[in-house]
């Protein structure tokens, strides 16, 4: 058979049931093989589409999401996608054409380097040399996408090479010996850790999106039930912990919540498990958690002791390591009672500063409360895909997810536009769960042309754009750290969203009035087939509270 | 140093002195790689990213034909030092790598010296060869080409000695190492 028929038996093999794709000269052969595949294959309206609808479909599900593009701007097009899946540790592979292989370094038409220019953004990436080796490479795609610390693996197939005519025989095994991730955590470490935990006055259990990868949220959830410990997650972590809960602190780092960061700030130790310690986590480094000793779990040795010198590290998969460390935990015989005063003291901060904000005064929406809504109407029950700015916070601080995999959010590369496709990844990945997306006026616009591909396949995704006319978080910055000279942040008036969903064959609504919100809202999700709603929002509203850039998380404003 | 967010200007000097932090002992890497397209590019590229200098760069096969091995050295302190070799264990190519303690090590390099050295001056560049035990590989009437082994100090040293002749031109191979003793580096 020829290579790319190959590539689809693989990627059966596999379990891939849905490809994103994009056709073009370079891979007409993978194409033409997509028509008798029996492989779904969703064709987006722009590559960067396809591949943040491959991550959401793997956020959703944690399966490998998989998207294809042609060579050159194919291929560039997914630069982004495939940088925020390095970010955020998303299983997927992405699979471009190439062109032949004797027009390989003479800039042919449509050559673009691949292998060059996502040295520095890929988990590993291969190009296909010799046709033989193809089934192998894509298993091993595969297999070093979704093992160990998750990632986007490349795979660039020439297009020569790819019709070929080759003997197929199935790869049932994969041995790459330069790659063996560490998954059980080291006995003694863990024991020291569960001994270091029953001593702690003012431990505080710090998780993050580690604990999603590795389906570890019910490990997690008993050992802080177990041991009464606080615990607040990372901005990917949430969902990890079910929320909201009297051991839940909310979100910890810049617009965490008061008592999260406050908890950090005087916990005794901080227990990081699939966290990174990330620049908006701790402000300040050098006054981050100062009276701390680290315990920090990761199945990437690479990240331990990276920002904070961890004093009990651990390298492992946290739904190994959290499983052991239950079970060394209870053996310690520890007394509950010894957090009395911490608890007493992170109740006091809780009570005095709660998450809140102004309501207005008339029907004027507040940010803050179109996210109550939506909560209030889905009965929190929904994957929620969030787009960036300050409607990701505002959705992060007031939807509380109880499930992993719920919340689906572009944190470490912070892409604009991630949100609708990867809703729409999400939708095809769950098709029976309500699939939101919150976005902002800015961020839809980055990719809004997904809504074609939505409306084609019925892919029943319900947008909320929370739009102030904004770039919301920018005009923010501006206004506190910059001296309010506000620049090029005003998007004005234009488009209408509700003209525009109705050309991309979308149900469209504009909402004005907070009394009615939450049935318009519920309505609006009830309404079948994808819908667009233009939610008009207080224009300058701030996300607060707040860890001042380059401020220790104990002087937090707002 | 201020966030990207705060309107703080910034001197010259003082994003120098963020910028300067590679201040420890030299390191020499030897790293055991698949011989796989692109590897080399892989991890000259890490090491670029996370702000090390490359010092010096050796490949060459080993007596395995699936791998290769890359010496390197760099200067770094011990601690970003660190952060790097865990990068480069991340890299799916890359089998093997150990950060050799200059004491347990030996280390050489090979250097090519082309010497501006005429009838009178050829006499004392003899003696110098003699003494550093460097070898004459070609001759012509107004130039001396030496060749040198030795560790890097030792090059270094040559190096000082021939230079008041007129050096026309100098290569060197950069260090390959070996750990001491019976086990494998």
């Amino acid at each position: 058979m020829r290579a790319v028929d190959a590539v689809m038996e693989c990627l059966k093999a596999e379990g891939v049931d849905v490809v994103f794709g994009y056709p073009g000269g370079a891979n007409l052969p993978t194409y033409d093989a997509f028509v008798d595949a029996g492989i779904r294959h969703v064709l987006v309206r722009h590559e960067a589409g396809g591949g943040h609808a491959a991550e959401g479909y793997a956020k959703a599900t944690g399966k490998v999401g998989v998207a294809f593009g042609t060579s050159g701007p194919g291929a560039t097009n997914l630069i982004t996608p495939i940088t925020d899946a390095m970010m955020d540790s998303v299983p997927t592979v992405f699979i471009t054409g190439q062109v032949r292989t004797e027009l390989l370094g003479t800039d042919g038409f449509q050559e673009a380097d691949m292998m060059g220019i996502t040295m520095p953004i890929v988990k590993h990436s291969f190009m296909l040399r010799h046709p033989l080796e193809l089934p192998r490479m894509i298993h091993e795609a595969f297999h070093v996408a979704r093992s160990g610390r998750p990632g986007p693996v490349v795979v660039d197939i020439p297009q020569d090479l790819s019709r070929a005519d080759i003997d197929y025989q199935p790869v049932t095994d994969v041995h790459l010996p330069g790659y063996q991730p560490t998954i059980e955590g080291n006995t003694k470490q863990i024991r020291q850790a569960a001994k270091a935990l029953a001593a702690a006055r003012r431990p505080v259990i710090y998780a993050g999106g580690g604990i999603i990868s590795a389906n570890a949220s019910s490990q997690l959830t008993q050992l802080v039930r177990e041991g009464g410990f606080p615990i607040t997650c990372t901005l990917m972590g949430l969902g990890a912990f079910p929320a909201p809960d009297p051991q839940w602190l909310g979100m910890l780092g810049m617009h965490g919540t008061r008592s999260a960061n406050y908890a950090m700030d005087e916990a005794d130790l901080i227990v990081a498990v699939g966290a990174r310690f990330d620049d908006r986590i701790t402000g300040k480094l050098s006054e981050f958690a100062p009276r701390a000793k680290f315990i920090h779990v990761d199945v990437d040795p690479a990240e331990i002791s990276k920002n904070i010198p961890a004093h009990i590290p651990i390298v492992g998969d946290a739904r190994n390591v959290l499983e052991k460390l239950i079970v060394e935990y209870r053996a310690t015989e520890a007394d509950r009672g010894r957090l009395e005063e911490w608890w007493d003291r992170i109740r006091g901060w809780q009570a005095k500063h709660p998450l809140g904000y102004a309501d207005s005064a008339d029907s004027e929406i507040k940010p803050q409360y179109a996210v109550q809504a939506l909560y209030e109407a889905t009965g929190g029950d929904a994957i929620v895909a969030s787009d960036v700015g300050q409607h990701q916070m505002w959705t992060a601080q007031y939807f509380h997810f109880d499930k992993p995999r719920r919340w689906i959010n572009s944190g470490g590369l912070g892409t604009m536009g991630f949100g609708l496709p990867a809703a729409m990844g999400a939708k095809v990945g769950r098709p029976d769960d309500t699939v939101i997306c919150i976005s902002g006026d800015g961020s839809i616009q980055m990719n809004a042309q997904e809504l074609a591909t939505c409306a084609e396949n019925g892919i029943d995704v319900k947008v909320f754009i929370l739009n102030n006319g904004y770039l919301g978080m920018v005009r923010q910055w501006q206004e506190l750290f910059w001296d309010g000279r506000y620049s090029q942040v005003d998007m004005g008036s234009f488009p209408d969203f509700v003209k525009l969903a109705d050309a991309y064959g979308c149900t469209g609504v504009r909402l004005t009035d907070k009394t009615t919100l939450v049935q318009d809202v519920r309505e609006a999700i009830e309404t079948p087939g994808p819908v667009v709603v233009d939610v008009r929002v207080t224009r300058e509203e701030n996300t607060y509270p707040m860890i001042a850039p380059g401020a220790a998380a104990r002087d937090m404003v707002g | 140093m201020g966030e990207p967010g705060t309107k703080e200007v910034l001197s010259l000097s003082q994003l120098e002195a963020a910028g300067s932090l590679r201040t420890g002992r030299k390191h020499v890497l030897s790293i055991v790689v698949e011989n796989k397209p692109g590897v080399l590019t892989r991890i000259a590229g890490l090491f670029a990213r996370r702000g090390f200098n490359i010092d010096t760069l050796t490949v060459g096969p080993t007596d395995d034909e699936h791998t290769s091995r890359i010496t390197l050295t760099v200067d770094g302190a011990s601690n970003p030092i660190d952060q790097v070799t865990k990068q480069l264990h991340k890299l799916v190519n890359v089998l093997k790598i150990r950060d050799l303690e200059p004491a347990d090590t030996v280390t050489r390099e090979l250097a090519l010296f082309k010497v501006a050295a005429d009838g009178g001056q050829r006499g004392e560049l003899m003696q110098i060869c003699e003494i550093f035990r460097a070898k004459v590989v070609d001759v012509t009437r107004r130039s001396v080409t030496v060749e040198v082994t030795g560790t890097t100090d030792k090059v270094g040293a040559f190096e000082q000695m021939v230079r008041p002749f007129g050096l026309i031109e100098m290569m060197r191979t950069g260090e390959i190492a070996i750990a001491r003793g019976r086990g494998e580096t």
